[in-house]
């Protein structure tokens, strides 16, 4: 079929679709990590609570699925304007590979509708099954939320390390699916984000309880609010590191250009330094702390080990390096910092059974939460931006997949604010949880309202 | 029959689903708007709560299932839509996101000004979100979507009159169906005034969408002489049954057999959407695409298909739980996680 060629976009609406896909993108993955994370949280303080008979658990269980409710249903619906985006923003791409990264997708689909599903059950059944019940319907809700995060992510590994599919005169033949979805980059992608989830999750709940412990609040039901998900993220945090680091090595191979503008790395050669922060001025890596040879060490273990770098990629097709580099160190530099909180605890637990007694524990955790989306987000952008300017790494470019209608960026705009007044929104509301009495997930006005 | 026609009809058929469910949840929003001031219309927003709040969720991903098999079995034909229709798609992915935050929000509340404001946002969108669908749907009946990238007017193809015609037909629909369906849930919940209340207004809006719907008639024949003659052909067994359910379940209402008429209602809506299909295949998109050119290659089409067989032995049971376990009268809450209690 010929005839789905596009005619070009102007730059304008090429740079506003990009940044319309950012981002939603960048806002979804936080309440998906949110969704990943928090239903596990809920389900173990529920257990606990039940088991034990703690008080402490239930409330905080029933506090949990109370803001599960609102960030579920936030996450999905912007979700669902990131499918719509897909053909709206970027027909191209689907129009010429839909075909071929469809599959995660539709698994994907089957992943939400349990989800939402018992999403349903869990929060509004809470008083109407038996308790045992009541918890298992809450592990599907656990499953799905991490096999989604899969799926999406083995769509994006493809971007990266497109397979599956012949081209012949511009044509997609032979697609083989299966092998698509399971390109050499989706075991460590994947992994990698799953991680972050938890990560994300753990200490951004743990970091309200810090904040409610500095204004002087230190009873049981803050301390556990703080310990439990601090732990999941602080036991998370080191694996992160050790798959973040393979995840580097595979670039090396994977894609060479990509690393090259992570690291700002103009020349091939053996004996690379590593550059730690620093900016990349007129061509050149400036004000960076080098580690001799650190690089060449990290990718093959040896000093001899040769790195590719820029100027084995067409002037063309060099991803900007500025955005890559700053945004890979500051998830590294936040992937360390995040570690080394959660091993304080550790300490501390080790010797005296308790919180370690320093304000700045608390101080930290606070924001750990904070630094931990923001490591996600610059991962993120690491990766995407770094992919540039393909869209499916050297097949399609990115301008080719573009929508080509004009006025795109009214879009942009309009989606802006939206997101804005809905970021402002959730904030206020979960404030107003907060500060709420708490209650079982399936009351809420309705049920306070006399008849 | 070939892999592609059977990814064609599960799809239409996700695609049924979401105008039935998730249509209805729609329609809860068409008449929270007009429940009237905040104490005469609290017994009739408790109930649009009860009815949608557990399941709008599970419904609303059918959108989504259905956007991603026309992606992955029909890419051509899907990023002819979305980026033809790409504006009125903005509008009804901003309508979905107001709807499903503010309904989220709302529940979240205790203080009244603050159930205005979000149930505000969330009935205005449950109103728009619906119409825009409607004229996406009446650009591509009307065969002003045509194959390949933009190639359609950005304005025309979605603003003219079978497109106009079939929002405004969206959202009649979503209401009636949704009256059809709370008039059960009210009276199972023993409110037989409120049962009352929404029986009245299922008649009306059965009423007013089918004088549109008949009107309907002279615009399509006019404005979209192939759909209007593959509806008036082919097709025209299952648009009598569409108006037969209609006036079906018109009477059942007058009856107050509620239980029937939510089948009866739900198949008039249906056969809407399989008369369209009919009337319309094998061509997706004008001038002559038809399923068999616009289909994904064999081992895609394969592997889809398999990956619906065997999602759906998960999602069929799950489905029906959610939905005989809220459907239940629901028994006086039998606190197991202790009473209340405060922070
Ligand atoms: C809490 C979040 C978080 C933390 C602490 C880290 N990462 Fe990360 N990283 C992500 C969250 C993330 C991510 C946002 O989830 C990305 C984007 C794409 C992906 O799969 O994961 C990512 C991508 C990403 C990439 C690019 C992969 C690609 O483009 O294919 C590399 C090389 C690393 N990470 C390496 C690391 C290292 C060496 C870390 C050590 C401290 C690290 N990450 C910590
Ligand atoms: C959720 C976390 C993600 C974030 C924060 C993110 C971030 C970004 C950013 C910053 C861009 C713009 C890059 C540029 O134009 O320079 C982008 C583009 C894009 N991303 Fe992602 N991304 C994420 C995940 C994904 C996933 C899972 C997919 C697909 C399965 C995806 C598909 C795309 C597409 C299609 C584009 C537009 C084309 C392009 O610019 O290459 N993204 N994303
Ligand atoms: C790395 C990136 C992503 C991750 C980890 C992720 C994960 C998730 C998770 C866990 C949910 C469940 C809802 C929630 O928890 O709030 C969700 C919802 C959703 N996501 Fe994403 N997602 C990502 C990117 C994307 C992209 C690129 C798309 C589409 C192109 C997408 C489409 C959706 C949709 C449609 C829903 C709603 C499902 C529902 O109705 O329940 N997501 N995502």
């Amino acid at each position: 079929m010929g005839g789905l060629l596009a005619t070009a976009a102007t730059p304008a609406d090429l740079m506003a679709a990009r940044l319309q896909m950012a981002v939603s993108l960048g806002w979804h993955i936080v309440l998906a990590c949110l969704g990943v994370g928090m239903p596990a949280l809920a389900v173990f303080a529920e257990w606990r609570g039940h088991r034990t008979g703690d008080e402490a658990y239930v409330r905080l269980a029933r506090r949990w699925a109370k803001a599960m409710g609102v960030l579920f249903a936030v996450g999905a619906v912007s979700g669902t304007i990131l499918s719509f985006e897909m053909g709206v923003l970027w027909p191209g791409l689907m129009a010429t590979y839909g075909q071929v990264l469809g599959l995660p997708f539709a698994l994907e689909g089957f992943a939400f509708f349990i989800e939402a599903i018992f999403l349903g059950i869990y929060l509004y059944a809470w008083d109407r099954l038996p308790p045992r019940l009541h918890m298992l319907t809450g592990l599907p809700l656990c499953v799905a939320g991490v096999a989604s995060a899969f799926f999406v992510v083995c769509a994006n590994a493809w971007m990266n390390q497109p397979r599956g599919f012949d081209l012949v005169g511009g044509r997609v033949t032979r697609v083989r699916p299966w092998a698509a979805m399971f390109n050499p980059a989706t075991p460590l992608q994947t992994i990698h984000m799953i991680l972050a989830a938890f990560m994300v999750a753990g200490f951004g709940v743990a970091g309200v309880y810090a904040v409610g412990m500095l204004r002087g609040r230190r009873e049981r039901y803050h301390r556990i609010g703080l310990l439990l998900p601090f732990t999941v993220a602080a036991i998370t945090a080191p694996v992160q590191i050790v798959v973040g680091d393979s995840l580097a090595r595979f670039l090396a191979h994977g894609q060479p250009a990509k690393l090259a503008a992570i690291e700002g790395l103009n020349h091939t050669g053996s004996h690379i330094g590593l550059s730690i922060g620093g900016l990349y001025i007129d061509g050149q890596m400036r004000y960076a702390i080098r580690i001799p040879d650190g690089l060449s060490l990290l990718v093959g273990y040896r000093p001899s080990t040769v790195v590719q770098g820029l100027d084995r990629v067409p002037v063309a097709d060099r991803a900007p390096v500025n955005p890559v580099h700053l945004g890979f160190q500051a998830m590294v530099a936040i992937g360390t910092g995040l570690f080394l909180l959660g091993a304080w605890l550790g300490v501390a637990w080790w010797r005296r059974r308790d919180l370690p007694r320093s304000r700045w524990f608390l101080r930290l955790t606070a924001v750990s939460g904070v630094a931990a989306v923001i490591a996600l987000e610059t991962g993120w952008v690491t990766t995407e931006v770094g992919r540039q300017p393909w869209i499916v790494w050297q097949h399609q470019r990115t301008a080719d997949a573009v929508n080509p209608a004009p006025g795109l960026w009214v879009g942009l705009v309009v989606v802006l604010a939206v997101y804005v007044v809905l970021t402002v929104a959730i904030g206020y509301v979960l404030n107003l949880l907060r500060t709420q009495q708490i209650t079982a997930p399936q009351e809420g006005w309705a049920e306070v309202y006399p008849p | 029959m070939t892999a592609a026609q059977w990814l064609l009809i599960l799809s239409w058929a996700g695609l049924t689903l979401y105008a039935l469910l998730g249509g209805a949840d729609f329609g809860g929003g068409f008449w929270d708007a007009l429940a009237g001031g905040a104490r005469r219309g609290l017994a009739q927003r408790r109930l649009i709560e009860h009815s949608v709040g557990p399941v709008w969720e599970a419904n609303h991903v059918w959108l989504i299932f259905v956007i991603v098999m026309f992606w992955t079995c029909f890419p051509g034909v899907f990023a002819s839509v979305a980026s033809t229709l790409y504006i009125p798609l903005t509008l009804v992915a901003l309508g979905i996101i107001a709807r499903g935050a503010a309904f989220a929000f709302r529940k979240a509340s205790t203080e009244l000004w603050q159930l205005r404001l979000f149930g505000g946002g969330f009935a205005l969108s449950s109103v728009l979100t619906p119409f825009f669908l409607g004229t996406v749907a009446g650009g591509v009946a009307s065969g002003r979507v045509p194959y390949g990238l933009a190639k359609g007017d950005l304005v025309g193809s979605w603003w003219n009159p079978t497109s106009i015609l079939a929002g405004v037909l969206a959202v009649g629909t979503t209401a009636y169906l949704a009256a059809a369906f709370l008039t059960a849930d009210a009276r199972r919940g023993g409110q037989i005034q409120l049962a009352d209340a929404f029986r009245r207004r299922g008649l009306g809006t059965a009423v007013v969408t089918g004088i549109i719907a008949l009107g309907g008639i002279f615009i399509l024949r006019s404005d979209a002489p192939a759909l209007y003659a593959g509806l008036t052909g082919r097709a025209l067994p299952i648009v009598v049954l569409s108006a037969l359910a209609g006036l079906g379940s018109m009477a059942l209402l007058i009856a107050r057999r509620y239980g029937l008429t939510r089948i009866t209602a739900a198949l008039a809506v249906a056969a809407v959407l399989w008369g369209w299909a009919i009337a319309q295949y094998p061509v997706m998109l004008p001038p002559h695409v038809t399923v068999s050119d616009a289909a994904a290659t064999p081992a895609v089409l394969h592997a889809t298909l398999a990956t619906v067989i065997v999602g759906m032995v998960l999602l069929v049971p799950s489905l029906l739980w959610l939905f005989t376990l809220f459907q239940r009268t629901p028994q006086p809450a039998q606190p197991n996680n202790g009473p209340a209690v405060t922070p």
